[in-house]
């Protein structure tokens, strides 16, 4: 299940799973049968950009544009949609 | 509380209502964890005025995952507007069915109103393990309905309450799983609590069969991946720890019944001296943080020893209140099920009793009206001659 990501590759979010702002939880959730994640707010930046459209590469840059002062932030996103294939947060596009 | 001027922040949200809507059930299925007094709670249904406004006031509190279960949801002719509601506030909706009286024109109400997934359950790969467990002719109904969820897109969670009868085929169950298209599998052992309780001698399966079916869960998992997710919930009797019921009483999970009673768990209503709120006296956000009953066994104060002063406390809060007071008569001790509680003896002799055929070839007790009248005399009566000691 865990083949390398590769850059010019596109994923997006598992249509089977809400995803969600939560006011209450001043966070992003995901929320899907029998169960919910609050994610963090890194993950929860990571997957709110997945459109299903852009590339790892693509969304790499534009966090970097969001976060400038982040460091490792390319590493983070890669442990990020690695973590989220193997949940079945995110599917291959 | 004043907490010393500081405002209380420590009463948790929470994040999962369960909406038993009815008790009304087709089906009688003799596991089941319905009160066996149900019969006293069929009348006075909440109307869906009143259901909206508890879908209302749970999701200001922050109540995100919703169950609307019962009895059988579909009997209520409402339930398409109680979806409706709940996917317009933003929660993520299940119905939790046996799928009878679910039409090709309901699903289609529940899809275009919002509902995110719906839980069905089955029973076995066979026709005469369902018919018999549920009393009922509903096998082909329920692979004709499954086919619908499909149809629809639902993500499809399989619910199979696990027993004597059928922990042996779990295999053979977990194919058919695969077979329908579903997603998740939930392989929830029965726990004793309502009619599985009264059976239990006859639902118990034993250790081996336990295990054999763990290990055939296991390997069937890693064939599959993570194509469809199998939880396995374990029968508490065979563990040495109690669970952490429902994440902590009051924690995560509130409960409102078809007549309105707010309960933290789904058996709360058999402890002693407890008065749970009810939504057509008191607003849910009363009920969860205020109410004595939802803070009763909130956090660990209550707790007696060994529990008190245990190192283990915090993981699993002393087990379930319920099944304390069901098996021991005491709702502070220690649930039995833990091998530190002075009592565990009588889940050895749980055990045991299902290994006795004399015991185990009781006739079962289905969940049926008639039955649960007979339940609801027979406990007024115990309470008559216990009131008439001198």
């Amino acid at each position: 299940m865990s083949d390398k990501i590769r850059s010019e590759e596109v994923f997006r979010r598992n249509p089977h799973f809400r995803f969600q702002w939560e006011e209450a939880q001043g966070c992003y959730v995901l929320l899907f049968p029998e169960g919910m994640v609050k994610l963090n707010g890194g993950a929860g930046e990571v997957l709110s950009r997945l459109d299903g459209n852009k590339t790892v590469a693509a969304l790499v840059e534009e966090l970097k544009a969001a976060f400038p002062d982040a460091p490792d932030l390319e590493s983070d996103v890669l442990a990020m949609l690695e973590l989220g294939l193997e949940k079945i947060w995110i599917v291959r596009n | 509380m004043l907490n010393n001027g500081v405002a209380a922040q420590s009463t948790p949200k929470p994040l999962w209502l369960l909406a038993e809507v009815t008790y009304r059930c087709p089906l009688h299925c003799a596991f089941c964890y319905n009160p066996t007094d149900y019969v006293s709670h069929t009348q006075n249904e909440l109307t869906t005025d009143e259901w909206i406004r508890s879908l209302r006031e749970a999701r200001k509190m922050g109540a995100l995952q919703l169950g609307i279960s019962g009895g059988e949801p579909l009997l209520r002719d409402d339930i398409e507007e109680i979806v409706a509601e709940a996917g317009s506030l933003g929660y993520y909706s299940n119905l939790i069915t046996s799928g009878v009286g679910l039409t090709e024109k309901r699903i289609a109400e529940f899809k275009r109103g919002g509902l995110d997934h719906i839980q069905l359950s089955m029973h076995d790969i066979t026709k005469e393990i369902n018919n018999f467990i549920t009393d009922t002719n509903t096998f082909e109904l329920k692979k004709k309905v499954a086919a619908m969820i499909k149809d629809y897109g639902y993500p499809m969670v399989l619910n199979v309450v696990i027993h004597r009868y059928n922990i042996e085929h779990i295999g053979e169950i977990l194919e058919m799983a695969e077979a329908l298209g579903a997603e998740y599998v939930e392989l929830a052992n029965t726990q004793y609590y309502g009619w599985s309780l009264i059976n239990r001698a006859q639902l118990m399966p034993t250790r081996e069969q336990l295990e054999k079916a763990e290990a055939v869960t296991n390997k069937f998992r890693e064939r599959v991946g993570n194509k469809m997710r199998v939880f396995f919930v374990v029968p508490d009797y065979y563990s040495d720890r109690p669970k952490k019921c429902m994440n902590g009483w009051g924690e995560v999970f509130m409960i409102v019944t078809a007549n309105g009673t707010v309960l933290p768990c789904h058996s709360a209503r058999v402890l002693p001296n407890m008065t749970f709120p009810n939504v057509r006296e008191h607003g849910l956000e009363w009920a969860w943080t205020e109410s004595p009953a939802f803070n009763k066994y909130r956090g660990d104060s209550w707790m007696k020893e060994p529990c008190r002063t245990c190192p283990e406390k915090e993981k699993d809060l002393g087990g379930c209140r319920c099944q304390a007071f069901l098996l021991t008569g005491d709702a502070e001790s220690a649930d039995p099920v833990c091998s530190l509680s002075p009592n565990h003896d009588v889940i050895l002799q749980a055990i045991e009793d299902a290994k006795n055929p004399q015991i185990a070839s009781q006739p079962i007790v289905f969940r049926t009206d008639k039955n649960s009248h007979k339940l609801v005399e027979g406990e007024r009566e115990r309470v008559e001659q216990f009131h008439a000691l001198p």
